[in-house]
């Protein structure tokens, strides 16, 4: 009991994680269509960025976590703005390898700079190196960190989505591209906040994960993209809560995998899971059945 | 009619057989030496493996990214007989063999996940060709691991190499002009009125996709034999995304293409062998510009022939005599 | 009002409308019928500028406006009731209506065109906070039409406001029609329910495979021979 708590408690932090990507491959399918390829790459860079703001800039943890966010956001909309709108009535397939090609392109781009050797970020501080016992539980700061600072931002983005003007252009958008244009809605500028929501939530998931893995790489977006795909997927893509419950789902199975079985099939295991839901209900767990209209 | 078939099939012939011999002869007067044969063992097994997605990404429009997952069984499954069975025999029942476990597997994974759509049944051939890679790092005492397997015996030669290229070009070929090849296309041009038309769309997609998986396992065995050490992880990701720049870079939906492109490719990587991460920052731009610039790739969905040539030169004559071409 | 002179639209290799002019005059009900395929869809599409055309041009009040987008054409005073009454189904009524005043800041005009709509459309106040797509057929077109009144529209297109609606319902939503018109909205309808169309139009033309083949008041369209055989089923 102990250890599946234990357990518990390391899957919710990782899927933190995974929900914060996901929610951005989540809204921008919402708007675009577009599995973006390139948004595990966007939580790379927010994870440089941070690693950059807390040792070369000595900023504090905050500030290079809203530091991260903005640039992420920034080159968010960048990557849209020359890659992905010029696209706008391409086939899908041409979208789809311009999306590889951007996030080969920002992996390789980042390795060429930095060079390929993982770095580690520096060790914090103060309460942040703090870890807690409760009976026989550890729980360490970070992952106390990652799960209020996930658990917040979720709660501005619902606000922003729920409650504002662009974040009700964005779900007008995703419902019905045509008739939000006769509402007199931008689509291009409302697919340029999605992508700067998108980017900004990956550039938290960035610092958050260089906090708590300690080391980072060019190549460390790929498999969390990959999986927070897979967990867009799980909720059903283009739902917004689907997103944080894949994440979640996604973490736990991840972890309890790696606690109960062997750590060497946690890969396969998401994997195979999105294979199973691809084919038993591909609209996920909160889509709703559409037939595709001949 | 017939007459000219056979003339034109005459002239492939000679065309091939030249291409054999003159290479044959460089290889013999050592012209090609060993580095430059490497090169072109790449440039085969590129090509075998470009062709073959070819047929399902760029003929039928089924984005697959799981063209190194099939590789990888074709490459085990023949290194694992022939360090057995280390003959030449051998070797060629391992290819087979190989081709056919990834046709197979090709055929289980295709039926369920074909009825998906474009992003999502990428998604699903990349799950499923990270799985295999798991797969054998996970089965130690087949694969040996993620150490791999060394000391394959090497059975490939000019004439191998030229075989099974030149086998699975013209087989394609032949594929994509009957009548399955034109269902095939017709899908990729129009799903659903191809369905109203008659044609089972998923019957002929597990086809192609099938088909495609068999010759990604030949060009696996060819790759297991010619550098005779393996592991799994060179067939992750990275390996599939290889194919598809060549085959979106020669056009998706040209075999002439792809055969281009894969030389081209080969070219560039061999140049540019001592900065790894510059060669996949150019293969990036490639990708992006080719689709925003140029999305039907070199050679669009038309195929390289000495008609076409001759269309250009005509071209060319016009326009210089001032006509408009 | 709007004029719309030779207008050319392409799908790719189909020409799909070839060279048609049209006009609606200010305070007038003009009606577009036609058989399915006809074209009336696309022509709707193109002046509200989700399509582009290939060549004519468009003016509204004067204004060249054939390069405008869509937002702008809003902006100006152009709204559209789309076919199939493409509400958004899952936020609620009173989301969908706020969609529709999107472009306007006016706060006060605002909450004062909610209450002209749900005084026009009382159902709809009962279901201010019901998900749209919860909503029947004849409430969503009316959602619909409430939500492109919101924009406090000049010009109003309906497309096919009757489709899939009770015979009983289709009367009462061309009443709203012909009453949104009475208080000054000039509007645009296109509809293949001809016999509806026609009475209460001012002015009517016939689409038929992309080209305008008649045209008339109301009243001399509903009288004629052909008219009759193609469209009243008689």
């Amino acid at each position: 009991m102990e250890q599946f708590l234990q357990q518990l408690i390391n899957g919710i932090s990782l899927g933190s994680i995974y929900a914060l990507i996901a929610l951005g491959y989540t809204m921008v399918y919402g708007v675009i269509k577009l599995i973006n390829f390139a948004h595990g790459d966007v939580y790379m860079l927010g994870a440089y960025i941070g690693y950059f703001c807390i040792t070369n800039l000595n900023l504090g943890f905050f500030p290079s976590l809203l530091i991260s966010m903005l640039v992420c956001a920034l080159l968010g909309a960048t990557i849209e703005k020359i890659a992905y709108k010029p696209l706008r009535n391409a086939s899908r397939i041409a979208v789809l390898i311009t999306a590889i090609g951007v996030s080969l392109f920002l992996e390789y781009g980042t390795m060429f700079f930095v060079k390929p050797d993982p770095r580690s970020y520096p060790p914090l501080t103060g309460f942040m190196a703090k870890t807690f016992r409760v009976g026989n539980l550890l729980i360490t700061s970070q992952q106390i960190l990652i799960i209020i600072i996930t658990v917040v931002l979720m709660i501005a983005l619902q606000l922003i989505v729920k409650r504002t003007r662009i974040g009700k252009a964005m779900r007008a958008v995703s419902l019905d591209g045509d008739a939000a244009q006769l509402m007199g809605i931008s689509v291009d500028r409302t697919i340029s906040f999605t992508f700067i929501l998108g980017s900004a939530l990956a550039g938290a998931a960035g610092i958050l994960v260089g906090i708590y893995y300690n080391s980072i790489n060019p190549l460390m977006g790929t498999m969390p993209g990959l999986k927070a795909f897979v967990a867009a997927v799980f909720g059903g893509i283009g739902i917004i809560p689907g997103a944080m419950i894949g994440g979640y789902f996604i973490g736990l199975v991840e972890v309890m995998v790696s606690g109960y079985g062997n750590s060497m099939y946690r890969d396969a295991v998401v994997f195979a899971i999105l294979i199973i839901i691809l084919i038993v209900k591909p609209s996920g767990l909160l889509g709703k059945e559409t037939r595709e209209k001949v | 009619m017939k007459k000219s078939i056979n003339g034109s099939t005459l002239k492939k012939f000679i065309t091939l057989a030249l291409t054999f011999a003159i290479v044959q002869v460089l290889v013999s007067t050592n012209i090609i030496n060993d580095y430059i044969f490497s090169t072109l063992a790449t440039i085969c097994i590129n090509i075998i493996l470009a062709t073959s997605l070819n047929l399902i990404t760029g003929f039928t429009g089924q984005f697959s990214l799981g063209h190194a997952g099939f590789m990888s069984i074709g490459a085990y499954t023949c290194a694992i007989i022939t360090l057995r069975n280390p003959t030449m025999l051998g070797f060629v029942i391992g290819a087979l063999a190989g081709a056919m476990l990834a046709a197979f597997i090709g055929f289980f994974v295709g039926l369920p996940t074909l009825r998906l759509k474009g992003d999502y049944l990428a998604i699903a051939t990349l799950g499923m060709s990270e799985i295999i890679r798991i797969l054998f790092i996970n089965l130690d005492s087949v694969t040996n691991g993620a150490a791999g397997l060394s000391g394959i015996p090497q059975f490939i030669n000019w004439g191998w190499l030229f075989v099974f290229t030149a086998g699975t070009i013209i087989l394609l070929n032949n594929f994509i002009k009957s009548s399955y090849g034109r269902a095939c296309i017709s899908l990729r041009e129009d799903e659903i009125a191809a369905e109203s038309m008659g044609i089972n769309s998923t019957k002929y997609k597990v086809i192609a996709f099938v088909t495609g998986a068999f010759f990604a396992g030949i060009a696996g065995a060819v790759y297991s034999s010619y550098y005779y050490f393996l592991e799994p992880n060179l067939f992750n990701f990275q390996k599939s995304i290889d194919i598809l720049v060549i085959v979106v870079l020669g056009g998706l939906g040209s075999l002439s293409g792809s055969v281009i492109a894969a030389i081209l490719l080969a070219l560039i990587s061999t140049y540019l062998q001592s900065f790894p991460e510059l060669r996949m920052v150019i293969y990036a731009i490639l990708l992006i510009v080719i689709m925003l610039f140029r999305p039907q790739g070199i050679m669009g969905s038309k195929e390289l022939s000495l008609t076409v040539f001759k269309k250009w030169t005509r071209g060319l004559r016009d326009k210089k005599n001032g006509g408009v071409a | 009002m709007l004029e719309i002179t030779n207008l050319n639209v392409h799908f790719g290799v189909i020409h799909a409308i070839k060279g048609i002019s049209l006009t609606v005059n200010e305070g007038e009900i003009v009606t577009l019928i036609g058989a399915n395929g006809a074209g009336k869809t696309t022509t709707l599409r193109t002046i509200s500028g989700l399509k582009k055309p290939t060549s004519g041009t468009i003016t509204f009040e004067g204004n060249d406006i054939t390069n405008l987008d869509a937002r702008q054409r809003v902006k100006i005073g152009i709204s559209q009731v789309p076919e199939g009454r493409r509400v958004f189904s899952t936020m609620t009524v009173l989301e969908n209506l706020e969609l529709g005043a999107y472009l306007r800041r006016d706060k006060a005009g605002i909450n004062k065109d909610y209450q002209m709509v749900f005084e026009r459309f009382p159902i709809l106040a009962d279901r201010k906070k019901q998900m749209a797509g919860t909503l029947s057929g004849g409430e969503q077109q009316m959602l619909a039409m409430g939500r492109a009144l919101m924009s406090r529209p000049k010009l109003l297109f309906l497309d096919e406001p009757s489709m899939g609606l009770a015979p009983l319902l289709v009367q009462e939503i061309f009443d709203i029609i012909k009453d949104i018109n009475d208080k000054g909205t000039t509007i645009l309808l296109v509809e293949q329910n001809a016999s509806m169309a026609l009475q209460i139009a001012d002015r009517a033309y016939v689409m038929e495979t992309g080209k305008i083949t008649l045209s008339g008041t109301g009243k001399e369209l509903i009288q004629s021979e052909e008219i009759k055989k193609a469209y009243l089923g008689g």
